[in-house]
């Protein structure tokens, strides 16, 4: 009875607090992570002292991350994992050793022993992956360069954190007595051998007996027993990596990656979310929970010293590789600071150092008070990058990035402005180009514009989604400005930007897909054409001639096709705009597509049945 | 619905002189009484809309063609939208009636002058030899054929000239049925078309 008392006490006090925290964090506009923490040391044993034992919870809510990087492994298919080795390996390694070594160089020179030096260095280059991936869920960062790095950067930390925690008691039996098994991967040879079977296993295994599994359990037709699926799932991964000492993170993101081609990615990302929101939330509780302010207030001075030095050489690194990588000068601030604090694997580190008796229990809580006094650090960080430094660094991309790019400085006049000018913008400049008219140029990818450069086109460097420099480029008096980036979210930023500034302006947009199309027509927009339909009507006009028919015959019914396709997309578009929900848009693409090849065949039938438009028909002779 | 549907086709409306200002002047009429279809502009790629057409076809009751006379007949578009929208069994062969009843005016430029419409000018035939499959097509879809309005040597006309043209024009449009030629019309030829003239539909 007691036991469930407790259980339902701390239930309150989490749900409670994080109920109360969060929004009023939001409402600040300070982020959920930081609501959480609040929380965390709202509740803990610093303050309200309604949970006392922060340890428990943290082992517990760790599995939030596990749920993470299992949903961040479905987002990516082996392939593109594969194309992210060189960012993983190599700037993953510059980032973990680069800064490992210069805080280990640093304490060195401030006189602290070898050992907590190194142990310290290790630690503190980690960095919070549950902070990291986050903050680029919750702002949608993950297809942009720097999201790409955090990501990378991350994946190495979760990789390296293995032979970490292996050298540890081997760095004590070295310094003095200490027990090996406190390690990860313990018992050499064998354990090795054990950790590759593992791996081995969950690859062949996911390969071939997830998808029948998944496949078999989705034919039961209950939900909640694809949702207990999925979750076994992951924590069965977890488990099996735990029990031959690797990361279970890593384990859960293999698991996610292996099903990141699946039908069932949609499914299994829906259900696992909520428990990774919910469980991510307890960690940060946790983390809050946990910051032993008794070390704080007893070492404020050092703490500070601590977190400050090692939080700004991290910084110093990253923003090194940040110019060398190079991560654009505005996404700069966000991949620094979200790689800059201390993390989960810092934790870990420091504990197995202590339990290995190569750190003093006083100086691994003041490092582990230093990491978890960074994470809390991070959100505001990030709060005061986007109020303070991203505003100036974007003016600084325009006026002085250097002379390589010529970024606008006067204003423009030509009557048109072409925004994105890879493969797409191209062709349209060309075209228009051959017409006699001329287009102001923008650009974004400084490699893009240097090939582009080459070629005698007069093309700025700078975001076409910031109005200074629209305005810069002359969109105030352009009669038409071409939205033709990359990036769908950039594009439909660019129309909201230009809809209200520039209404003079003829919109003419490129969409990505469907659903892209769907919003630029729900915007109001006359001119959008999807990127890949022509171009596929044109291979299907081939495909038609080469089965026998007319040239002509095969032409007319591609231009029939295509406008009987953009009719439904107009039809189709209000419903899409129903869906607010992103992931449900998604699911619905494909259900849609199938049923557009219903009715476009259905539609064929009738036709073909109906007098009066036949080319049969002929005409009087 | 606008009782008068102007149908007008130009393949390069940016250097004509005489379709554009009479476009200008069809289109410068109340839309409640005129309603005016530019090919080239509605249909660029070639893709007729013959739903779209046969339906602004079936409130008119007077159906203007205007366009520029190329090799002695009318713009490639032109051809293309009579081919399509007139259709068998829907504007001649059995139950092909939708047009029946209709005005159908011609309103077009040459680039030569009258005299060259003559057997010693180098156009060798007057222009009403031109003619004849306008009229016969106005004869089988049940149309009236009304006389048509025409500006010869269009390329050396005036200024002057040009603007008295689109004022007749509009002036036309405007008093349309009240036409003194229309009262002293004969009856319309019958032309039927047998239902087995056609090829047999599929299905």
């Amino acid at each position: 009875m007691d036991d469930a008392h407790g259980w339902l006490n701390s239930t309150l006090v989490y749900l409670a607090a994080a109920v109360v925290a969060v929004p009023l964090a939001r409402l600040l506009g300070l982020g959920s992570i930081i609501g959480y923490l609040a929380a965390g040391i709202a509740i803990g044993p610093w303050g309200l002292q309604l949970v006392t034992d922060p340890k428990a919870m943290l082992g517990f809510a760790e599995f939030g991350v596990v749920l993470m990087l299992f949903l961040v492994g479905l987002e990516l298919e082996p392939r593109r994992l594969w194309s992210l080795r060189r960012p993983i390996f190599g700037w993953g390694s510059v980032q973990l050793f680069g800064s490992a070594l210069l805080i280990g160089g640093v304490a060195l020179a401030s006189g602290v022993d070898w050992r907590l030096a190194l142990v310290a260095g290790l630690g503190l280059g980690m960095s919070s992956t549950a902070i990291g991936l986050g903050v680029l869920h919750e702002r949608n960062l993950m297809p942009t360069t720097a999201g790409r790095n955090v990501l990378s950067v991350s994946l190495l930390q979760d990789v390296a954190a293995i032979p970490v925690l292996a050298l540890l008691p081997l760095l004590a039996v070295a310094g003095a007595a200490g027990s090996v098994e406190a390690g990860g991967a313990g018992g050499g040879w064998l354990g090795a051998a054990k950790a590759l079977g593992v791996i081995a296993a969950i690859i062949f295994g996911g390969r071939l007996l997830l998808r029948p599994a998944l496949r078999w359990i989705a034919r039961s037709e209950t939900p909640e027993i694809f949702t207990a699926a999925a979750l076994l799932l992951v924590v069965a991964t977890a488990a099996l990596m735990h029990s031959v000492g690797l990361s279970m993170a890593l384990g859960a993101f293999l698991a996610g990656v292996l099903l990141a081609d699946s039908e069932y990615r949609r499914e299994l990302e829906t259900d696992i979310e909520p428990f990774k929101g919910l469980l991510l939330g307890l960690f940060f509780i946790a983390v809050g929970m946990s910051i032993d302010f008794a070390v704080v207030a007893r070492n404020p001075g050092l703490i500070a010293a601590v977190v400050a030095s090692f939080v700004l050489i991290k910084a110093g690194v990253l923003w090194a590789m940040a110019r060398t990588m190079p991560v654009p000068l505005a996404e700069r601030p966000v991949f620094v600071v979200l790689l800059a604090q201390g993390g989960e694997f810092g934790f870990v580190v420091f504990q197995t150092a202590m339990g290995a008796r190569l750190i003093e229990p006083e100086a691994a809580s003041l490092l582990l008070a230093a990491v978890a006094l960074s994470m809390l650090l991070t959100p505001l960080l990030l709060v005061l990058s986007d109020r303070w430094l991203v505003p100036r660094l974007a003016l600084m991309s325009v006026r002085a990035a250097g002379p390589a790019l010529d970024e606008i400085h006067d204003e423009q006049h030509a009557p048109i402005i072409i925004c994105g000018f890879g493969r797409y913008g191209q062709i349209v400049g060309r075209l228009i180009n051959a017409g006699g008219l001329t287009a102001t140029v923008l650009e974004h990818d400084a490699e893009q514009l240097e090939a582009v450069r080459r070629f005698g086109w007069p093309a700025f460097y700078g975001d076409a989604t910031r109005l200074d420099l629209l305005r810069m480029a002359g969109a105030a008096k352009a009669r038409v400005i071409v939205v033709a980036m990359d990036d769908s979210v950039q594009c439909l930023a660019l129309v909201d930007l230009a809809q209200q500034h520039f209404a003079q302006a003829t919109l003419v947009v490129r969409a990505r897909n469907a659903t892209d199309w769907s919003a630029l027509h729900l915007r109001g927009v006359q001119h959008i054409e999807r990127e890949t339909l022509d171009a596929a009507l044109m291979s299907g006009r081939s495909v038609l001639q080469a089965m026998g028919w007319q040239p002509h015959a095969a032409r007319t019914q591609a231009l029939r096709f295509r406008q009987h396709s953009i009719e439904l997309m107009k039809v189709m578009a209000p419903h899409l705009g129903d869906e607010k929900k992103l992931i449900a848009v998604a699911k619905q693409g494909r259900a849609q597509l199938e049923e557009t090849w219903a009715r476009e065949r259905a539609e064929r039938q009738a036709a073909s049945r109906r007098p009066g438009w036949h080319p049969d028909d002929g005409s009087p002779d | 619905m606008a009782q008068i549907l102007v149908i007008a086709a130009h393949p390069q409306l940016e250097h004509s002189r005489t379709t554009r200002r009479l476009l200008q002047a069809a289109v410068e009429i109340d839309p409640a009484r005129v309603a005016v279809r530019d090919l080239y502009s509605l249909y660029p790629d070639y893709l007729v809309d013959v739903a779209a057409e046969q339906a602004a076809l079936a409130t008119a009751r007077l159906v203007v063609w205007l366009h520029p006379v190329h090799w002695y007949s009318m713009p490639p578009l032109m051809k293309l939208w009579l081919d399509e929208v007139f259709a068998f069994r829907w504007a001649y062969g059995p139950g092909g009636r939708a047009l029946y009843g209709k005005h159908l005016w011609l309103v077009a430029s040459t680039g030569g002058l009258e005299d060259s419409y003559r057997p010693d000018g180098y156009n060798r035939y007057f222009f009403d030899a031109f003619l004849h499959p306008y009229d016969q097509t106005a004869a089988l879809t049940g149309m009236r054929w009304l006389p048509p309005l025409l500006l010869h040597g269009a390329h050396q006309a005036d200024e002057a000239a040009l603007q008295a043209h689109a004022a007749l024009f509009a002036q036309l449009l405007q008093s349309w049925p009240a036409w003194p030629e229309i009262d002293a019309m004969q009856a319309a030829p019958v032309c039927n078309v047998p239902g087995d003239a056609r090829p047999v539909e599929p299905n």
